[in-house]
């Protein structure tokens, strides 16, 4: 039998208003195994918390109920206290009677009756409690970063401050992601390119950081503190300690013909290349769909010519085994494919272009080394129509339902950057709504109106018709109540973005969760914004929603700070309210390990005493206590009752019920 | 019996079964509409005027008669508003009036011509003798 302390907190009035804070300490006196009963008006006040302390130590308590807020609220300052006063603090539970009764009710009598019900409700579950420990496990010290873009390369220059040692997985030849393509960042103006090259190479410098460019995250196992991730190395067919990334074979290459992704499939690259100037590493690699040696055995020019020796046609992909403690995803965005917008033409014309390709057609080390021309022709583009929410904020399922986010702005800088350049020509930006919230970004978007004399116009473009060597667009303007008919040379589309494909597969392996739209969830979208819900997996950057630079340098900074939290411990403290099986009682029908989120069941085969001295082998499940978060869906789904939660056991949850219905 | 403008507001949003809150004010409808520059009303205020209740005057707009019923408006509309069935219901609306119609059976005779199908005379009746 417990011996049990009751301790009934008036909140100031917030309770004891609306509950006789006196009759409830008189009734639940009388429960089985309470030994003392008492009110105080702030029971989480230093003199409230000696209150208890003494009460555990004159009274020999081995179990404390504490009616007073949620314990959302306070548990964890009680159950320190009862720790401190020498009870296990597994063996205190709180009772909600300001939440849950006196701020939702009106009637005293009814109020006091509730929060005697709430009051036992506790004891019940105390008598049943047992002492509880969290168990430890060791931590490794060295972190994962998935994708190596901005967010990417942040997490990882972070982290490595602080002194420990991070892997990027990058699955381009070279880091830098989406902002090696930018040509100038709003709202400064200052070039891409010549903010991010040299994070780029404080990266490669760095010898904490190692980067796997060319490569793909293939399995990851285990829990915090404790994963195994196996890397696959694509074959680049170039020796990575070999290669000066002198770009003699890129030159020589004779096939040449190979749409360049890096501009958008605006020019062409070699079959060998290296994605651009400041490439980090700076390797090249051979793209093996369109290597005439490597699909035919005939060529062998870049070995020729390579004075290094680099080129081996025989690389095969290469697995490599590595354990962290902490993982980073940071596998950004891409534009949406415009396929369902017909009316815009992208697929009719080559001069209607997504604000993409539009930042390569404008970048000095773009397809016409930054002089604004029409793909088409080549001509200086007179007159440009810009699109905004081209495919966001769509409910139809053409596109997505969210904002994008960095349309806007980055709207604003083409098209102060082209009356910038080219005040000769004319520039209509259609918009539903401006959406600039942030530090200078309103400012920006007026500039580009006042100082620039763009015209903004609110409403949206209908259709854009190719005629001739014109783009007809046809659009409403709302606040003239008129349809506009522009004869345009260029049209610009505001594609929506969308987090990485990849990304889906890899929330599979992390058992991390992901909302509709694909993007990862965070573990609070208020108070935990860079953690995943699962345990050691932190999130950076679009990967987790639309945001755009210094967003995504904030939020790199913030995980790279989570993940330094957890690398610092040695050990870390597990959850001690986990799930465990009974496996006298387990059948082996797999269905606890099939429910459970984190993969924290395993099966295996054990030797059971039976009677007559015989053993039989049976397969029973067991709960590996350092994954297991205690959700509780095992307990749910089993079967044969094997399975239960420590601190949540289906005998306290019935004792529970059970006086509640008393 | 007279009904409130709010209660034919009503009636058409049932008929054509288009929630008008889901608009977001794009102007994408008035964007692409081809009779844009026919109309009196356009795409776009249809949905905000059924949504205010205004329906006198889109009783007497010009614009339901100009609608093509072409659909690009219900097709490119980013939030599955369908301006073009709102525009059909007001059509409707003013067809289908009680005691307002255009056609008397006695005049029938005169109005027949060779040509005309039977079945255009059986749906005149269906629509305007009720």
């Amino acid at each position: 039998m417990q011996r049990i302390g009751v301790f009934i907190c008036w909140c100031g009035s917030n309770i004891a208003n609306t509950v006789d804070v006196k009759a409830v300490a008189q009734a639940l006196s009388h429960e089985p195994g309470v030994v003392y009963s008492t009110d105080y008006q702030y029971m989480c006040s230093e003199a409230g918390q000696n209150i208890v302390k003494d009460a555990i130590k004159n009274y020999e308590l081995t179990g404390v109920v504490i009616c007073a807020c949620s314990p959302r609220m306070h548990e964890a300052t009680f159950r320190k206290m009862a720790g401190a006063a020498g009870l296990n603090p597994y063996m205190l539970e709180v009772a909600n009677i300001r939440e849950q009764c006196s701020w939702i009710h009106k009637d005293k009598v009814e109020g006091t009756q509730k929060a005697i019900i709430l009051g036992r409700t506790a004891i019940a579950k105390v008598n049943l409690n047992a002492p509880l420990t969290a168990g430890e496990s060791p931590v490794t010290k060295r972190a994962l970063v998935i994708g190596g873009g901005i967010a990417g390369i942040q997490t990882a220059l972070d982290i490595a401050d602080a002194g420990f040692e991070v892997d990027i997985v990058e699955k381009e030849p070279t880091i830098g992601g989406k902002m090696t393509q930018l040509d100038k960042t709003f709202p400064t103006l200052d070039c891409a390119a010549c903010i991010l090259t040299p994070k780029m190479v404080d990266v490669a410098q760095n010898d904490k950081i190692k980067i796997y460019s060319y490569s793909e995250v293939k399995s990851v196992k285990g829990f915090v503190g404790n994963f195994t991730v196996q890397i696959n190395k694509k074959a680049r067919y170039v020796k990575e300690d070999v290669c000066t990334g002198c770009g003699i074979c890129t030159e020589k290459c004779p096939q040449k013909k190979v749409s360049n992704e890096f501009n958008l499939g605006m020019n062409n690259r070699s079959a060998i290349y290296i994605p651009f100037a400041q490439a980090v590493p700076k390797i090249a690699t051979i793209d093996a769909n369109s290597c005439t040696m490597l699909k035919t055995g005939k060529c062998g020019v870049c070995a020729k010519v390579c004075t290094a020796k680099a080129i081996d046609y025989t690389q095969k992909d290469e697995i490599v085994e590595e354990k962290y403690g902490a993982i980073v995803v940071a596998t950004g965005f891409n534009p949406i494919k415009l396929d369902n917008y017909g009316e815009y033409a992208y697929d009719q014309s080559p001069d209607v272009v997504t604000s993409l390709e539009f930042e390569r057609l404008m970048n000095a080390a773009g397809p016409t080394n930054g002089v604004l021309l029409r793909p088409s022709d080549g001509e200086h583009p007179k007159t440009i129509v810009f699109v905004q929410c081209v495919g966001s904020r769509d409910t139809t399922g053409c596109g997505k339902t969210y904002c994008s986010k960095i349309c806007c702005m980055y709207t604003a800088k083409h098209a102060m950057l082209v009356r910038e350049k080219y005040p000769d020509t004319e520039v209509y930006v259609f918009y539903i709504d401006v959406r600039t919230p942030g530090k200078n970004f309103d400012e920006f978007y007026r500039r580009a109106v006042e100082d620039y004399g763009v015209h903004y116009i609110k409403g949206m473009v209908g259709k854009v018709a190719p005629s001739g060597s014109k783009l007809m667009v046809q659009a409403s303007d709302l606040l003239e109540n008129d349809q506009m008919n522009i004869a345009a040379d260029m049209v610009v589309l505001a594609a929506a973005i969308e987090p990485d494909k990849t990304a889906r597969s890899l929330a599979t392996m992390l058992t991390a969760s992901m909302d509709t739209n694909d993007f990862f969830t965070e573990a609070h979208p208020k108070l935990r914004p860079v953690e995943s819900p699962t345990a050691g997996v932190y999130l950076s950057g679009v990967c987790q929603g639309p945001k755009d630079i210094p967003e995504t340098v904030a939020q790199a900074g913030a995980a790279a700070s989570k993940v330094i939290g957890l690398l610092v411990k040695d050990k870390l403290m597990c959850n001690p309210f986990v799930a465990h099986s009974n496996e006298l009682m387990c059948n082996g029908c797999s269905a606890c390990e099939k429910v459970c989120p984190y993969g924290a069941i395993t099966y295996s085969d054990k030797e059971f005493k039976m009677p007559n001295r015989t053993i039989a082998v049976r397969r029973v499940a067991s709960v590996n206590p350092a994954v297991c978060q205690g959700c509780g869906a095992c307990t749910v789904a089993c079967p044969s009752g094997a399975m239960d939660l420590n601190g949540f056991s289906n005998n306290q949850i019935m004792a529970e019920v059970d006086a509640i219905c008393r | 019996m007279h009904t409130s403008e709010k209660e034919m507001a009503e009636r058409i949003k049932t008929i054509s079964g288009v929630n008008t809150r889901k608009c977001m004010k794009c102007g994408k409808c008035s964007g692409t509409c081809p009779s844009f520059h026919e109309m009196d009303i356009h795409p776009h205020e249809f949905i905000a005027m059924v949504e205010k209740g205004q329906i006198e005057k889109l009783l007497k707009s010009t614009s339901i008669w100009m609608c093509l019923s072409c659909f690009a408006c219900v097709e490119r509309c980013p939030r599955g508003v369908e301006p073009a069935k709102i525009i059909e219901a007001v059509r409707l609306s003013v067809i289908r009036q009680q005691g307002a119609n255009h056609l008397a059976p006695t005049k029938i005779p005169e109005l027949l011509d060779e040509n005309l199908p039977q079945q255009a005379i059986v749906s005149a009746f269906r629509k305007y003798s009720k």
